[in-house]
């Protein structure tokens, strides 16, 4: 796999076959926001992980099969969720709107 | 040590952004954070190059820490004040580290780098140039750190705490999910260990729950307090941050952290393993 996604970020070096992938972009009236923070909560809204965004708004996470929970913590902004579906192969795109 | 000795809010360090004893290090597991903004008169430290040996898994040995931290301008009379992203979960592995070679006070900004963004407070690129000093470390105190053969011995004896999430602590994730994947190592956690997730001792911002909340927490997983207690997570980092609720503020005697953890454990050969969401039993 090479080359990036529709949008996304880049998936150079990541093997996604092996890889259940949720990455998307935070935004605030259309504009990426950085800071911001991702967390990724399990099925439970336990959490597991949390990034970042990058300087263009992005995160990404290494999931596995599965319902899962972003929420999105941004300046100025109530946390956001958003549930997904994340499947080994599948790279899982969301736009998360604060 | 108490929360009051061992912690600091983001309204005390800007208070203190101009106190020469006071210096601010910025830890952040993303290493390249610090460079894009960081609390002004912040210092960087960075885990994979200044606190590891380049060569052989350990950390930097006491005449390249002493180098080290003289080099970056701290004193050993100075206040360390730590602080990252992630809920603090690298500065807590720097605080743990630093009083593992015996710096007296140091303290963590509580809620880290997320709640000061969060916040909305300032961030520069500004560099930041210190007066190099001349530091003495002490010896490691290996009270509060675990090696793996403690760790075999402490099972079904002692507390042994997995502060992985859920999924890496039952073997169906072996890594946090914002890393890829593929490790060598097994999956699944030591036998006999509660799981109690690093991050169920910190509020969304960051900030670390009250004390009252963060006892009953770990009382509910069945940490007997009049036990010694093992934290251990992949690498050692987040089970800092545990490390750091329990002894530093909590104030449980005998906590150790096992830097080894599960990278180290869970390729052992012949050691037991216990897989699903139960602690297991000690033959398991």
């Amino acid at each position: 796999m090479c080359g990036a996604t529709r949008g996304g970020l880049s998936l150079d070096g990541v093997d996604v076959a092996k890889e259940a992938v949720v990455q998307g972009v935070v935004l605030r009236d259309g504009e990426p926001v950085s800071p911001a923070y991702v967390r990724l909560l399990d099925r439970s809204g336990e959490f597991t992980a949390e990034v970042p965004t990058s300087a263009t708004g992005h995160f990404r996470f290494f999931a596995k099969n599965g319902e899962w929970t972003l929420r999105a913590l941004a300046p100025r902004s109530e946390p956001v969720d958003r549930r997904i579906v994340a499947a080994i192969g599948e790279v899982t795109e969301i736009e998360i709107t604060v | 040590m108490t929360r009051e000795t061992a912690l600091v809010t983001a309204d005390w360090v800007e208070e203190h952004l101009d106190d020469p004893k006071v210096v601010l290090v910025e830890v952040d597991e993303d290493t390249t954070a610090y460079d894009s903004g960081h609390i002004r008169g912040a210092i960087k430290l960075d885990w994979t190059t200044d606190l590891q040996d380049q060569v052989r898994r350990d950390f930097v040995n006491k005449p390249q820490l002493e180098s080290l931290l003289s080099e970056k301008g701290i004193g050993n009379d100075d206040t360390v004040v730590l602080y990252g992203g992630n809920n603090n979960w690298f500065a807590a592995y720097a605080y743990w580290y630093l009083k593992l070679y015996g710096h007296q006070d140091v303290k963590l900004l509580d809620g880290g780098r997320k709640k000061w963004e969060l916040d909305g407070r300032e961030l520069t690129d500004e560099p930041t140039k210190r007066e190099s000093t001349s530091y003495t470390a002490q010896e490691q105190d290996h009270s509060i750190r675990a090696f793996r053969d403690e760790v075999v011995s402490a099972i079904g004896a002692k507390n042994l705490i997995d502060v992985r999430s859920p999924d890496e602590f039952a073997g169906r994730l072996m890594a946090p999910a914002h890393l890829p994947q593929e490790q060598a190592q097994r999956a699944g956690h030591i036998p006999t260990a509660g799981n109690v997730p690093w991050s169920k001792a910190a509020n969304d911002d960051g900030t670390f729950k009250s004390d009252d909340e963060l006892r009953t927490l770990y009382t509910a997983a069945g940490v007997d307090e009049s036990r010694d207690t093992i934290a251990y997570c992949r690498i050692g980092e987040r089970s800092s941050h545990t490390w750091f609720v329990l002894h530093e503020l909590l104030g449980l005697a005998n906590v150790k952290n096992y830097d080894g953890s599960w990278t180290e454990y869970g390729s052992l050969v012949g050691v037991p393993i216990a897989l699903g969401d139960e602690p297991g039993e000690v033959s398991a």
